[in-house]
């Protein structure tokens, strides 16, 4: 690809022996945000670190536009990072940090200071340059190690779940923020996270990893609506996973019914995972829907109520704007879109 | 404060006041009295400090600095490359070193600057081997040198130790912050690691220094009669003149020039991260 800025081919890592990274093959374009996704210890972090060469990989090439980067050490790499704990220096003020990567190229002394206050501007802390690091809040030192990175413009910044050790509320506003910047000032992003909400907010490419190994590669709308295998969807919000027989093409069995569905191509009489979301299914009076089954909890979550339905053995979570009281009989029903149809993990 | 917790605190109280404060006191007592016999019988007089500031003894003062801070340098030098290498192996490794460092110190200080006797001696095992190498015998023993060399050989730890704790206790995320911002090794260790383990090194200076300014067993044993220094001085006061007032006053201007030096070190130490400070 001409546009791809970063190229992982083959990345294999290995742990003392454990395989970390297992044959990863990435491509990421120019001025794309890309997000990393997975639960802790999937090696998110990993391919990150080896991006940035932190680590070197046991097999495989990492290219920068174009290049082979394999053995090229941090320091000579065009990319910067913003460290998961911000790694900001103790003994340097505000502004000597942020200045740190120019000071180093040896910038005049009047660029150096034009440059800083501009990003000390754009993070709204104009009057923080003379500041300790420890007498900043967790958002500030945050903003800071983001303005560090960015203020030496690298063609890919890196981000290792940066926003983490944040609260709810800030975490959203520096969502924005971060994607607001990385529109205006069109550079790369990688963006390592474990939560799937920010991956959806910010992405333009999501990629889902797990053991070691990309379950998927997506738009946010993509890896939403059509998750790969039972591990994406349900990593990606919550799902109900069912085990389920193919019939025919676009013919389903689950719950020992029979439903029409939109996937073809398995195996007559494949067994199957049938995943559906919370919010598709629709309650109806009893008798009504496709299946019948016992409401056995309500919880109110402010937009919508989360329901559990017992259908047969099954136990299924329900969010709906519509309420039925615990233990009342009421039916659910499906429309065939609503039913993704994915291969049996293992 | 409700905490009663504090009480703990009391037999450490009382013990200092046994063992620090009151020798203290009496310290400063016989440096500003004359031997006149007697507590009924206290004459006070400045005469002990005024006696000590002739030629003769502010020579050996300024000897025993001068001696006590090339000491120190010389530790540094020693001591923080090897404080770095320590702090870099791995954890095993690492164990083994720090272990060596320390071994000397369980054996007696003055069976170790003994033992330094029969290596540096006229037919100690050094000049054996020059001659034995057909070189002529070098005259190592008695010298300014070899109390400076033994002084070096028995506090260097004294520097390895705190270097090390403030280098092992360095995020190396730092490290990793300044190499992904384009410093090469050379700017990471002069702008990060150095600075950052400034703490460790003034109290290792701190901690090699005070002891090498008043040592008064390797100058004896190894410098002979070349080099007196102020702790021979004391020694020579107590036990061979019998003169404890004058003996004491200079202890107090020892103190006074070790609390001195030590408030300007601190003066540096400007950084209040990374922890590892003596004081």
């Amino acid at each position: 690809m001409d546009n791809a800025i970063i190229e992982l081919n083959n990345i294999t890592k290995k742990f003392d022996g454990e395989i970390v990274l297992d044959d990863i093959t990435l491509s990421v374009k120019k001025n794309e945000f890309v997000t990393l996704l997975g639960p802790s210890g999937c090696g998110k972090t990993t391919t990150l670190r080896i991006i940035g060469g932190f680590e070197t990989p046991d097999e495989g090439d990492v290219f920068f536009d174009g290049h082979l980067i394999n053995d090229v050490p941090p320091f000579k790499r065009q990319l910067n990072t913003v460290f998961q704990k911000y790694s900001l220096f103790p003994h340097m003020n505000v502004f000597e940090n942020i200045a740190f990567g120019l000071r180093i190229k040896k910038m005049d002394e009047r660029l150096i200071t034009s440059k800083v206050e501009k990003m000390l501007e754009l993070f709204n802390l104009k009057n923080y340059g003379k500041r300790r690091i420890d007498q900043l809040s967790g958002g500030q030192q945050q903003r800071i190690a983001i303005a560090r990175a960015l203020v030496n413009e690298p063609k890919v910044l890196l981000l290792d779940e940066p926003l983490g050790a944040l609260d709810l509320k800030l975490r959203k506003e520096m969502q924005q923020e971060l994607k607001a910047m990385q529109k205006q000032i069109g550079i790369t992003f990688i963006y390592v996270t474990h939560d799937q909400e920010e991956a959806l907010t910010m992405s333009d490419t999501i990629v889902v990893m797990n053991d070691g190994i990309i379950q998927q590669m997506g738009s946010p709308i993509d890896i939403y609506n059509e998750p790969q295998n039972a591990f994406v969807a349900d990593f990606i919000g919550e799902s109900n996973i069912l085990d389920g027989i193919m019939h025919d093409d676009y013919l389903v069995e689950f719950l020992g019914e029979k439903f029409e569905c939109l996937d073809k191509g398995f195996g007559k009489g494949e067994e199957v995972d049938v995943v559906i979301r919370p919010e598709d299914l629709e309650i109806t009076p009893p008798g009504e829907g496709r299946l019948e089954g016992i409401v056995k909890s309500v919880t109110f979550k402010g937009v919508h109520y989360e329901m559990r339905i017992v259908v047969l053995d099954y136990e299924f979570l329900v969010h709906s704007t519509d309420k039925a009281p615990t233990g009342s009989s009421v039916g659910l029903t499906l429309t065939p879109d609503d039913i993704h149809i994915m291969e049996k993990g293992e | 404060m409700k905490d009663r917790t504090k009480y703990f605190a009391y037999p450490y109280l009382v013990w200092i006041v046994i063992f620090i404060v009151f020798p203290s006191f009496l310290v400063l007592l016989y440096s500003l009295t004359t031997d006149s016999g007697g507590l009924t019988n206290i004459n006070f007089t400045m005469s002990n400090f005024i006696k000590f500031f002739n030629h003769l003894y502010m020579n050996i003062l300024w000897d025993s600095i001068f001696l006590a801070a090339i000491c120190t340098i010389i530790c540094l030098l020693l001591g923080y490359p090897a404080a770095y290498i320590i702090s870099k192996s791995n954890l095993s490794r690492r164990n083994t070193l720090l272990f060596l460092c320390i071994l000397p110190m369980w054996m007696n200080m003055l069976l170790r600057t003994y033992a330094w006797m029969t290596i540096l001696g006229n037919n100690g095992i050094l000049n054996n081997l020059f001659e034995f190498l057909g070189f002529p015998k070098i005259n190592m023993l008695y010298t300014r040198g070899a109390t400076v060399m033994g002084m070096v050989y028995n506090f260097l730890p004294f520097m390895i130790l705190p270097i090390f704790t403030a280098l092992s206790k360095m995020d190396t995320g730092l490290i990793e912050a300044a190499d992904d911002l384009g410093a090469t090794k050379y700017i990471v260790f002069r702008k990060i690691i150095l600075p950052l383990s400034m703490p460790g090194v003034i109290s290792g200076i701190i901690m090699v220094f005070m002891p090498a300014v008043s040592t008064f067993i390797i100058p004896q044993l190894l410098g002979g009669n070349k080099s007196m220094m102020i702790g021979n001085l004391v020694e020579k006061m107590f036990i061979l003149n019998g003169d404890w007032n004058f003996g004491s006053a200079i202890s107090i201007i020892m103190m006074i020039i070790i609390l001195i030096s030590m408030s300007i070190m601190n003066k540096f130490d400007v950084d209040k991260e990374g922890g590892a400070r003596l004081w």
